[in-house]
Order: structure tokens, then C-alpha cells, then sequence
């Protein structure tokens, strides 16, 4: 019998359902993983072994409706969760504890999740490798000198290596796709709206959402159904009814129609996954579908859009933190303005500092019309390419990333190098669309290399339904890495 | 240049941020390099163009006049680096 | 030299909304701090607003009675800050797509009607309240994210007097359609002041200040009648006026300039992600129209068809809606409304200006003035005691005819007794006597008062007046 922890959740679930083991025997499994892994990899940022158990222990009797009862789960340091250290991986948060939930987590809860702690982030999910967080970086299980990605990088490594069955992260620019690419998970970005914002501490509040990070895409689909749907309490979540994700996967996915944009086969695509693309275009094309060459024509510009509109944002979500009501306050300070500067001096880390001050530029007196009005406008031509893309094609395959995990440290010298790294996954942020990471291959060094998948707004049944078809067709999923 | 060191002190301050020299010289080189290259958006004709400030098409989302339970002040003032009674204490402002 | 007034207001209002403008938190004053809070109002990390409906629908109940064009599509905007009552460090406020804009508030100065304009009226939410300590600050956050609506006008004002007058005409239209408590003691009705000078005739708009921490009406015009002073010497003695931010203090009645370092806000203003846009619909509109009470305009209409009163007299009356009631009461238990006209926008608004009170607060009991005006019109009391009779039952709450007896106030129309004054007076105004015999008018109401001084202005005017014409 394999060990528990190396299970996915839909085969626990059955497990579970036969009455062959109890939620008590899964988080034994998971947690001498913790044990045997979590020094090495630093996937987990705050984590309580005792709190596990008495949650476990206090677990309402199973019935039909609780359709995660008894499975262990991760979530991303920035999503709130009542009473329990929530830090964004930020010295300024420091010692932070919620005393509300996430609407995410309540739901979670209600079918009988077991929570288990926090995953490292880069800090404020400002990154793309995790490098940026206060608690050190987090390792890639594949390759300990490498990055995991991010700024989900907690959560992809922890799942990659069965620290964890499945995790939660969160997305803004590419967040949880890229670090699911880079360790060999499967990572999903609902459509914007799909899933609530309540309770997510918000880095760019018109392009975050929260999504599942998972092993295989069966679980993804199960997670998404639990998390979506109508939240009174955000105004941006939309009132659709949530479809039934985990069955509609499996129908097949012939004659679709699937668009391979020009512009992401580019010079500075790495050959490897270059290679692994190819071959896995051939292997949906085999499926049954109809692979064809397209046209995204504004996604060079995305990135510098996605630079000025999300720092923009940020710089005025991450205002509030101040030391006045909770987290860091500097005790040096000599009036309450200099505790402001003070408390922001120490609390932020270089990452943080610099992109509120790009988008406090972007948005200041003098300069508003020129960058970060500009960059709306670009916003709506790319939106438009994925609204004139869908008119003709079902689902849209790119690269997630357009290189395996790189080195600790060898980006942090350079941010602009850093945020090309989200040059594929970006414009999906930008126009709402939902995009999920599926493995796709390996390169010679052993490193995952991720395959992305965008639909159009509110169709995640479909990019699922290609996923699953792709990964029932292929054995990446299946390979772990050994630490 | 995109970017100077004065303006990159203001923009600190308007963010009340406080930078040390080191970071004040080291931000304004690497915000210039980023904002040299955001310059390329400059190169799009953007006139007729309407922003896109959100996604959805979503309209008229709102709540009715009526009144939920407010948090607990033990709940509201845990986390206060410094309060008295439930009052959150700061320096003073005037 | 001449010199022009130019003054702007920006007023606040708290709405009566049960709940705050983007939470469920209570609006109740006076709690105790931090108990009308949730993570929403605290802007505590990963909350989100949603809009109160009434909220709206009240803002657009001000809106159509201000006369504004209301905005077909309307959105939010973050105002971004620091100050320690401002949670969040951004106010959801409203910069490029606000509610409405171009409205007009009709205000009477000195007997003519004079359309202040309105620049815009927008929503938004409130701040905490902070409490200064000896070497320290405490914050209570209870009233953060109380909807606010804020009211800017043209810089159509003129005088501080005016100011005055606009700010009771504001109230009276907000307290007809019932939209907040209008109580500047409690805080849900706040006023800045924008005030500057310049040379009369002149086109350019001199340097302004601004002017705050003024807790009342009048002390809003006590404070710009000193900045109003206080500009026009400076320039007189050539010197510049310094665009700053003034407080005024109620204890001395002056302005002083705020010491702290100003530095000009950027408030880099960008569409409130977390809020989607709002249509009012037509039917939304006209439904919230429908509902609306009775409107000074349409009072004014009726009340001149069925009393028949002029339009100035209308006008006057309807400007405050607890006048407009008191007059409708009046009017039902004596059917003289010119008369109960006359008096309510003479002396009675004289008094009520006078003191900074409202018709409500002066407790005149209708069946009391009301009786009042019958003893003028049965000739037992002059025209001329009736005016002090007035003050006496305001202020001592008695009813009139305890007071006419207690005070000895009947008029006196026995001609015997007149008579006798007149010869008096006669005898002693030989030059008035001439005066008037060789055909000069004025010198009849010179010698009418004598005789009501005399009489200390119980005798009847008329009797007086035809007494005098046939003596002399």
C-alpha cells in the first residue's frame, strides 16, 4: 500500500469512503512527511502539530455533504484564517492573527477539511520564486538549490513532495501556475469572480484570485467546485451557479479547437520546454483535437501593463499596514509620522518597497495619465485578443514558463529579469481568464516543465476537461520527486 | 532617464516609506531600468481606447440597510501593538 | 477700493442609514468606542466593501432636491492618505464619476432669491474619531465608514451672511426629505469653508484659505466674517495672503493658521477595484421621486393657491419645513394667512435669526399666536404692543391674554383718554402743527408718535391718527 501522504485526495477519499482508514491515519501520514522533509525544503511557515490533532479530533461526523471530510490542506500565508498566524510572510505582519475567516476557508470547513497550517510565499505574493519572503526561501523538492517558484512556492513544493495531499494559493500575475509548472504539480487561476476575495489580503485587488494547487487534475477540479461561487460579502465574485467540475473532467475533449499563440514560441523560450511543448501539442492532437497557430498580438506589452496597473494597486492595499492596529510598529519612532515611515522602513523587505514605490509613481500627480491610465487602456487590448481568440477557439495552450526552476539567487540581482519570468501567465490576470498548469515533462536535469492551459471566463469546465484528457494520457503526474 | 533620485525620494515619502541612502541610490537604478522598460506601451496608440479598470461586466452589486453583529472589542483590539482600554494608542497626532 | 467676497462650501453629511455605507456595522451614536466595528470599518487586511443600497437611494434623494443632474453611471473612487482615523490609508470616495453634479440651492438674501450654485454631491465614507491625550492619541474607529455625502458649492457666496443663510436653506431642504440629523453639535452635518478676496469687478479669483473646525452655523459666519476682515487688511497694507488651511477657534472668533508643515495632498485617485460600477435606472429614479415628501417648490405652489398668499410670502414660508407646518396649523384655527404671513416672516423670523433658533425651538404655542393676532384684529392690543407681547410669550411661555392683563397691555381707544394725550401733544409740537397744517405729510407720524409715547404705544394709531386731522 503506498503511504497515505503520496495519495491524491480523490483516491483518499475513496479510501476513506470504504471506511479502510480514518482522517487520523492521513495526518499521520502527512505530518512525519512534515518531519522527515520540511527542514530541507522550508515549505511551511506556521504550522502547529497539536492544533492539527484537535482539529482532526473535532471533525463532525461524516455525511454526503461534506465533500473534502477528513482530507489535510495547506493554505497560502495571505489568506486569512480565524485566530491562526497570517503574515503574508511580512515582517510587518508580524504576529497577526485574523479574527475572521476567509470565506474560502469557511467553506473548506463546512465539508470537512482539516486545516493544517500556512505555506511560505514570497512576501505579499510580490515574486516569482519566494525568494522575497521574511522566512527564507523555500526549496525546490526536484533540485534544493533551486527555486520553487512563487509566489506560491510554499504550497507547490509542499504538494510536490506529499508534504501535503493539496494546498490553496493564490494568483495575481501567475503565482500559483508558475511554481505548480516549476514543481511538477498542477496549479488552477479561476476566472476573476469565481472564487471570493474575502479574506485574501489583497496585492492587486482587480487580478487576484485564490485557486487549488494539487497533484493531478481530478483534485483540482474537486477543490475548485468547494471554493467557488457567490460571496455576499465581495462585490466582485460573481453569482453563477458552480458546475459539477469533478464529473464534467472526464467527458472527452474531441474536435475541440485549441489556439497555440505565435507570440509565446519566442526567442528566450528555453529549448527543453520548447521540446516538451511540441510533444505535448502532438499528444493533444492525438486526443482528438485541433491544434492550430494564432495570434495574441498585445501580449509583448504585458508584462509592462501588469507593472503599473498591479503595483498600482498594491501600493494602495499595502497603505494600510502602518503599525496603528495590528502587526509591526517601530518603537524608535518620535511622532506618528515617523512611525509610519519607521514601521514601513523595517517591516517591508526590498521586493515590497520597491513595487509600492512603482506604483505610487504610476499613480501620482503628473504621471497617473502616462503610466498607469496608459496601461488600463493596453489592458483592454489585451483583453480583447483573448475575447477575439475565444469567438473561434475552445482553449488556448502556451508554456507556463519559459524556463525549468532557476537558481536561488540568480534573478534577485535583477527585478526586470525576475518579472519576465511571468511573461506567459500574466495576460490571463489581466483579462479575467481562468489558466491551469498541468506537468508536461521533464528536462535533462531532472526539472519539471509545466504546460498552461486558458479558457475563457467562466469556462474551467473546458481547460479541466483538456488537462485531465492530456494528463489520463501521460504519466508526468505520476513521478515524484526524492528528497 | 525615467526615473530620479529625487523623484524616487518624493514618491518614498508620499508612500511614507523611509529609505536609507543605500536603498535610495540602489531602487532609483533598478525603478529606472523597469520603467525604461515599461516605456514601450508608449509606442501603442491608446486614444480611443476606454480603460479597462474591471474584468466582469458586472453592475449595481449591493447590500440591504440592515444592521449584522459588529466584532467583540477583545476581537477588534488583540492584535493592537499598543491600546488603552479599547482605544488603539498611537503617538501624538496633534 | 472695493472688494468682492468670494466664498465656497463643502459641507458633509452624515446619511440615516441603519448600517454603515460598505458594512453592517451599526450607525448608532454614542456607543461605546470600538464596539461598532467589524474587519470591513477596521480595513483590516484581506476585507472587502459592499455597498449600502440606502445609502444611495438617499444620496440620490439629495441630489434631485438640490436640482443636480444625476449621472447615468457612477463609480468609486480610493482618496489615498495617511492620518491614523483613516484605516485603510485610502478613503472609498468619488473623484471622476460621482453621483451628481450642476445643482443649484435657492437661498433668500435680504428678500431676494439668489441660486447658489452646486458643483457636485458625492458619496463617500467617514473617518474615525481620535481623542489627543497630553503625549498621546487614542483612536475610536465606530464612526469609520458612516456614509457621508459631501455637498461642494460653486464659489457663488458672497458674504458671510450668505454663508449663513445657505447653510439653513441646505438644512431646511435636507430635513423636508428626512436624510440625516443635520446636527453640526453631534457631527453629522460638517462645514469647511473656502474664502477670498478680490478686487470688485475684477474676473480672477483672489488666494483662498481654508477655513475648519467650525461647530456651528453661526460660528461658520463669525469665522469668515474675521477671515473676511483679516484678508482685506492684509491686502490693503500690500501684502500676500498665503493659501493655507485656518482653524477657527470658537472661544477667541478668530482664525488661525495651522502651524503643522502643509504639504499639498497627492491623493492619486484610481477607480476602487473592489466596487463595480452603478447605473441608476430610470424606474430606480423615478420610483425614488415618487417617494420623495412634498419638496419646498411644490409646497410653495400649493400653499399660494389654497391661501392665496403672494410668491415671496410662499417662498419664505416653505424655506423651513417645520415653518411651512406651523403656518398650515395656524392657518386652520384662524383663517388669516396674509396676517399669520406678515407675522411669521417679520418678527418672528427676525427673532429666530437673531437668536440661532429654528421655529421648533421657540415652543410658541399656535393656539398663543394665534390668539395674539385676534386680539389685534378685535382691537384690544396695537399693532405696535403685539410685537413686544410676542417676545414676552416666547420667552416666558404665558398665553396672551394672562399676559395682556398681567401687563396692563389693552390698547387704549376710549377717545376721552386719547383726546386729552392729543391736546398735549398738540400743545406741545407747535412747529409739527405748522408743518402739518401748511400741507407737510411727515409731520402727522411725528406727532402719532408722540402720542403712542406717551400712551407707551397702547393707543390706537388709527383713532390717534383721525383724532390729530381733526384737531388740527
Amino acid at each position: 500500500m503506498r503511504e497515505l501522504n503520496t495519495l491524491t485526495a480523490h483516491e483518499l477519499i475513496a479510501l476513506l469512503n470504504i471506511g479502510d482508514i480514518s482522517p487520523i491515519d492521513i495526518c499521520k501520514g502527512v505530518l512525519d512527511a512534515i518531519k522527515n522533509k520540511d527542514a530541507k525544503l522550508n515549505a511551511l511557515v506556521h504550522f502547529d502539530e497539536n492544533k492539527v490533532f484537535e482539529r482532526v479530533n473535532a471533525l463532525a461526523k461524516k455525511d454526503g455533504t461534506k465533500a473534502l471530510w477528513g482530507i489535510p490542506i495547506f493554505i497560502k500565508d495571505n489568506i486569512c484564517v480565524r485566530d491562526e498566524l497570517t503574515t503574508c510572510s511580512s515582517k510587518i505582519l508580524d504576529g497577526f492573527c485574523p479574527p475572521y475567516n476567509a470565506t474560502v476557508i469557511d467553506k473548506l470547513s463546512q465539508n470537512g477539511a482539516v486545516l493544517m497550517g500556512k505555506t511560505n510565499m514570497d512576501e505579499f505574493a510580490f515574486g516569482s520564486s519566494t525568494e522575497t519572503s521574511c522566512y527564507g526561501t523555500t526549496r525546490n523538492p526536484w533540485d534544493l538549490e533551486r527555486i520553487p517558484g512563487g509566489s506560491s512556492g510554499g504550497a507547490a513544493a509542499c504538494v510536490a513532495a506529499d508534504e501535503a495531499i493539496f494546498a490553496l494559493g493564490s494568483d495575481t500575475g501567475g503565482s500559483i501556475r508558475q511554481p505548480a509548472s516549476l514543481c511538477g504539480v498542477v496549479g488552477l487561476k479561476p476566472t476573476y469572480g469565481r472564487v471570493s476575495r474575502y479574506g485574501l489580503i489583497a496585492f492587486a485587488s482587480s487580478l487576484d484570485q485564490i485557486g487549488p494547487v494539487t497533484k493531478d487534475v481530478e483534485d483540482a477540479a474537486l477543490l475548485l467546485k468547494v471554493i467557488s461561487g457567490h460571496d455576499s460579502m465581495d462585490s466582485t465574485s460573481v453569482n453563477k451557479p458552480v458546475p459539477d467540475y469533478p464529473s464534467l473532467i472526464k467527458r472527452d475533449v474531441k474536435a475541440l479547437k485549441i489556439g497555440i499563440p505565435r507570440q509565446y514560441f519566442i526567442e528566450g523560450l528555453d529549448a527543453e520546454v520548447k521540446d516538451s511543448m511540441r510533444e505535448a501539442i502532438k499528444r493533444i492532437e492525438d486526443m482528438g483535437c485541433v491544434c492550430e497557430d494564432m495570434d495574441l498580438p498585445h501580449t509583448e506589452f504585458a508584462v509592462s501593463v501588469y507593472y503599473l496597473v498591479a503595483t498600482a494597486e498594491a501600493s494602495s492595499n499595502l497603505a494600510r499596514f502602518d503599525g496603528v492596529q495590528y502587526g509591526l510598529r517601530s518603537k524608535q519612532a518620535k511622532s506618528f509620522i515617523d512611525m509610519y515611515k519607521k514601521t514601513r522602513q523595517i517591516g517591508f523587505g526590498d521586493e515590497a518597497k520597491r513595487r509600492i514605490i512603482l506604483g505610487t509613481f504610476a499613480l501620482s500627480s503628473g504621471y497617473y495619465d502616462a503610466y498607469y491610465l496608459r496601461a488600463l487602456k493596453v489592458r483592454t487590448l489585451i483583453k480583447r485578443d483573448f475575447e477575439d481568440a475565444f469567438k473561434k477557439f475552445d482553449a488556448i495552450i502556451t508554456p507556463t514558463s519559459p524556463t525549468p526552476a532557476f537558481r536561488i539567487g540568480e534573478k534577485t540581482q535583477d527585478p526586470l529579469t525576475m518579472y519576465l519570468s511571468d511573461i506567459f501567465t500574466i495576460s490571463a490576470n489581466l483579462a479575467g481568464i481562468p489558466g491551469v498548469s498541468v506537468p508536461c515533462g521533464f528536462t535533462r536535469d531532472n526539472l519539471p516543465i509545466g504546460l498552461q492551459i486558458l479558457g475563457s471566463p467562466f469556462d474551467e469546465e473546458t481547460i479541466l476537461r483538456i488537462a485531465y484528457n492530456y494528463e489520463q494520457n501521460t504519466d508526468w503526474h505520476k513521478k515524484r520527486p526524492k528528497i | 532617464m525615467a526615473i530620479t533620485k529625487d523623484t524616487v525620494k518624493y514618491v518614498a515619502n508620499l508612500a511614507r516609506i523611509e529609505l536609507t541612502e543605500k536603498e535610495l541610490s540602489h531602487f532609483t537604478g533598478q525603478l529606472d531600468r523597469i520603467l525604461d522598460y515599461v516605456h514601450k506601451l508608449k509606442t501603442l496608440d491608446v486614444a480611443r481606447l476606454e480603460p479597462t479598470s474591471h474584468v466582469l461586466e458586472m453592475k449595481n452589486i449591493y447590500r440591504e440597510d440592515k444592521v449584522k453583529q459588529s466584532l467583540p472589542p477583545s476581537e477588534v483590539m488583540k492584535n493592537a501593538p499598543a491600546k488603552e482600554k479599547d482605544l488603539f494608542k498611537v503617538q501624538k497626532i496633534v | 477700493m472695493t472688494y468682492e467676497t468670494v466664498i465656497g462650501l463643502e459641507v458633509h453629511l452624515q446619511l440615516k442609514t441603519e448600517s454603515k455605507a460598505f458594512c453592517g456595522c451599526s450607525t448608532d451614536f454614542g456607543a461605546p468606542p470600538n464596539t461598532q466595528v467589524c474587519p470591513v470599518c477596521l480595513g483590516f487586511p484581506g476585507s472587502l466593501p459592499v455597498l449600502n443600497r440606502q445609502a444611495l437611494i438617499l444620496a440620490a434623494k439629495v441630489a434631485i432636491s438640490l436640482n443636480c443632474q444625476i449621472a447615468k453611471l457612477i463609480r468609486f473612487d480610493r482618496k489615498n492618505y495617511y492620518y491614523p482615523d483613516l484605516p485603510k490609508a485610502y478613503q472609498i470616495s468619488q473623484y471622476s464619476q460621482p453621483l451628481s453634479q450642476h445643482g443649484c440651492l435657492p437661498v433668500l438674501v435680504d428678500g431676494k432669491e439668489k441660486r447658489i450654485k452646486i458643483t457636485r454631491v458625492h458619496l463617500e465614507e467617514d473617518t474615525g474619531k481620535l481623542f489627543h491625550q497630553s503625549s498621546y492619541s487614542l483612536i475610536d474607529f465606530n464612526r469609520c465608514g458612516i456614509p457621508l455625502l459631501e455637498i461642494v458649492s460653486e464659489p457663488d457666496i458672497n458674504s458671510p451672511d450668505e454663508a449663513y443663510m445657505y447653510l439653513r436653506s441646505l438644512k431646511s431642504v435636507l430635513e423636508y426629505i428626512d436624510v440625516s440629523d443635520c446636527n453640526m453639535e453631534e457631527g453629522s452635518l460638517r462645514c469647511d469653508a473656502n474664502i477670498s478676496i478680490r478686487k470688485a469687478g475684477s474676473k480672477e479669483l483672489g488666494v483662498k484659505t481654508e477655513i475648519k473646525n467650525m461647530n456651528s452655523f453661526r460660528a461658520v459666519k463669525t469665522a469668515l466674517e474675521y477671515e473676511e476682515k483679516r484678508q482685506i487688511e492684509s491686502l490693503e497694507k500690500g501684502e500676500r495672503i498665503a493659501q493655507e488651511t485656518r482653524l477657527y477657534d470658537a472661544d477667541s472668533g478668530i482664525t488661525e493658521s495651522m502651524r503643522s508643515k502643509e504639504e499639498a495632498h497627492d491623493y492619486r485617485y484610481f477607480p476602487e477595484p473592489d466596487l463595480v460600477p452603478f447605473n441608476f435606472e430610470d424606474a430606480f429614479l423615478k420610483d425614488i421621486e415618487n417617494r420623495m415628501p412634498e419638496l419646498p417648490l411644490a409646497r410653495k405652489k400649493r400653499l399660494m393657491a389654497e391661501y392665496s398668499i403672494s410668491d415671496y410670502d410662499a417662498r419664505c414660508i416653505v424655506g423651513d419645513k417645520n415653518m411651512a407646518l406651523y403656518f398650515e396649523k395656524c392657518v386652520s384655527i384662524y383663517k388669516k394667512p396674509k396676517e399669520i404671513a406678515n407675522w411669521l416672516m417679520g418678527d418672528i423670523s427676525a427673532y429666530i435669526k437673531e437668536h440661532d433658533l429654528t421655529i421648533n425651538d421657540l415652543d410658541l404655542k399656535t393656539e398663543h399666536f394665534v390668539g395674539m393676532l385676534k386680539m389685534i384684529d378685535s382691537g384690544l392690543i396695537s399693532g405696535k404692543i403685539a410685537k413686544s407681547l410676542l417676545i414676552d410669550m416666547i420667552q416666558t411661555k404665558k398665553d396672551p391674554c394672562a399676559l395682556v392683563k398681567e401687563k396692563g397691555l389693552e390698547q387704549i381707544s376710549d377717545e376721552g383718554e386719547i383726546e386729552n394725550i392729543v391736546k398735549e401733544v398738540i400743545l406741545e409740537n407747535p412747529k409739527s402743527v405748522g408743518d402739518l397744517k401748511s400741507g407737510k405729510e411727515n409731520a402727522i407720524m411725528f406727532l402719532v408718535g408722540k402720542v403712542m409715547a406717551k400712551t407707551k404705544g397702547k393707543a390706537n394709531p388709527k383713532k390717534v391718527n383721525e383724532m390729530l386731522r381733526k384737531k388740527i
